[in-house]
């Protein structure tokens, strides 16, 4: 497994690991079957992410594109927020083994889905705004 | 220098010094084929002999009964398809086996469904032991070959061998048993055992890697799967690979000397883990505890993933493996955590340490040390174990 230098420091140092008792979104994408699970919370305050913190089960780019995205969110716009796209995750850890780009496709839901959640509970659909997220990550099979 | 702790000898072993020390010869002075007449051919010829002789002296088999091929997955192969082809017209197109064997049986069996043939795949319980009567049972009219490992590579659990061999004779159905994770660990005399034919591997036992041997008891009659030039009394083709051969044949001498003080100073540090291990909370042994390999652990820890537990375990020096879906490189975790009832998400938090005799009691120390730090950190950034957590509180 070919794990470039940022990744195994976002790896052993993640960044924001925790969680928000008052937070304003919650987003939690993946599944235990599939041996991957984001949960993401947010803070709003001004329309912009003020604080965000992060829980995941998962392997190693799995955590290290949770901590990224994390920090590549944090203080930004939620219009911002939302144009997060995976490639820009992959790119900020400088590249992930082929077979691992799925977790970052994770990453990228999770905020998504605390943001609708954040939406959502003002009372505001987020689908207009967030879009679909199509838990696509895991095909997994059930025998 | 931080310490670094080998744990994965079940994937794989370093060459031995008395190994490499018998091989080194035949690559630049010892380098003749042993089929040619003069004498490097010959003293080549006479080498493999006695490393034949040392093999098969290990396993309780004649030397003409033992046949070299680059490893186990081509001695499961050449058995199982062997067999197969050697019975189909007789019209036995059924085989026994088990759920979790390695995959170079499964996959062999699988795809000879192209073929007509039906596999049955015995569970094993949640202990990971099959059952000697549920073979019984299985037996049909049609029935080629029972093959069933003799010791489980992922959880090390020790089937009853003798026994199936037993029924098996009695029965006259071909037996065949995967001894890859076994030899050196446990007694095999494939005679008294009843065993047809049984497939062994170098690496795991301080030889090379790519070489190995399949045992055909004698009057057993099965296809070549490797045609060409008449090495192997014809039965497989291609020049001898000589330093690997020779290496196998002292790996396989040292292997089988002493088994039982070797397994008894490595059960000792074995169950000094478990009992340490299973002592976190939530963490649970795979597969029966008191049949199983001297050096294997295998454990689950609720609510973290493998791969994420290997690289921390690598960044603190210690290597080990795991039957997590990222570590197998599929989206389902190990078939063999699968086929004694874990569920996925237990399956993925799992670890294998394997060590031998030669693992010491300070790489234990070490191991204890780094270990539970690292599952604490991997729960405390789950979601996952969070929601375990709030389940026993409520």
């Amino acid at each position: 497994m070919e794990y470039s230098d940022k990744v195994l420091d976002h790896f052993s140092n993640p960044r924001n690991v925790g969680e928000l008792t008052d937070a304003d979104g919650i987003g939690e994408v993946g599944s235990p079957a599939c041996g991957d699970i984001m949960k993401m919370y947010i803070k709003v305050e001004d329309g912009k992410i003020a604080d965000v913190k992060f829980k995941t089960f998962g392997c190693g780019a799995a955590i290290a594109t949770s901590s990224m995205a994390t920090e590549l969110i944090k203080g930004q716009p939620l219009e911002e927020a939302l144009k997060l796209t995976n490639k820009a995750v992959v790119e900020a850890l400088e590249g992930l083994p082929p077979v691992k780009i799925h977790c970052s496709v994770l990453a990228e839901q999770a905020i998504k889905s605390a943001i609708s959640d954040y939406y959502t509970r003002l009372g505001v659909d987020p689908l207009p705004i967030v879009g679909p997220i199509k838990d696509t990550h895991c095909h997994a099979h059930f025998h | 220098m931080e310490r670094f702790v080998y744990a994965d000898n079940a994937a794989t072993t370093p060459v031995s010094e008395e190994v490499l020390k018998a091989m080194l010869p035949y690559f630049r002075e010892g380098y003749g084929n042993p089929s040619s007449i003069y004498q490097k051919g010959r003293d080549a010829a006479k080498a493999i002999r006695l490393a034949r002789d040392k093999v098969a002296r290990g396993i309780g088999a004649q030397p003409e009964e033992l046949y070299f091929t680059s490893g186990g997955s081509e001695a499961d192969n050449w058995a199982i398809k062997g067999v197969v082809e050697a019975l189909a017209k007789k019209g036995k197109k059924h085989i026994i086996t088990t759920a979790f064997e390695h995959h170079a049986v499964l996959h062999v069996c699988q795809s000879l469904r192209k073929h007509g043939i039906e596999t049955t795949y015995l569970e094993v319980g949640p202990l990971g032991v099959v059952k000697a009567e549920d073979v019984a049972a299985a037996i049909r009219e049609d029935t080629a070959l029972v093959t069933i490992m003799y010791a489980n590579n992922e959880i090390g659990t020790i089937q009853p061998i003798a026994e199936i061999g037993k029924i098996c004779r009695e029965k006259g159905i071909l037996f065949h048993t995967d001894a890859v994770q076994a030899l050196g660990n446990l007694e095999i005399d494939v005679k008294a055992q009843n065993i047809d034919l049984l497939s062994l591997s170098g690496h795991k036992i301080h030889a090379q890697k790519g070489v190995g041997a399949l045992y055909i008891r004698k009057g057993v009659r099965i296809p070549n799967l490797i045609e060409g030039g008449g090495q192997e009394g014809g039965h497989r083709a291609g020049t001898e690979n000589v330093p690997a051969i020779v290496g196998l044949g002292v790996a396989v001498e040292i292997a089988t000397k002493d088994i039982q003080a070797r397994a008894d100073k490595t059960r000792k540090m074995r169950d000094r883990l478990i009992d340490e291990i299973t002592k976190l909370p939530r963490t649970r042994l795979n597969g029966d505890r008191e049949h199983r390999l001297p050096g294997n652990v295998n454990v689950s820890f609720e609510g973290i993933e493998g791969e994420s537990l290997l690289l921390m375990l690598d960044l603190r020096g210690v290597a080990a493996s795991s039957g997590s879906a990222c570590t197998s490189g599929s989206l389902d975790p190990s078939h063999v955590l699968l086929s004694i009832g874990l569920v996925h998400e237990v399956a993925h938090g799992s670890l294998r340490l394997s060590i031998t005799h030669e693992t010491t009691e300070e790489d234990i120390d070490h191991i204890l040390k780094v270990l539970p730090p690292v599952v604490e950190q991997l729960r405390a950034m789950s979601p996952l174990w969070e929601n375990i957590v709030k389940g026993e509180n409520r």
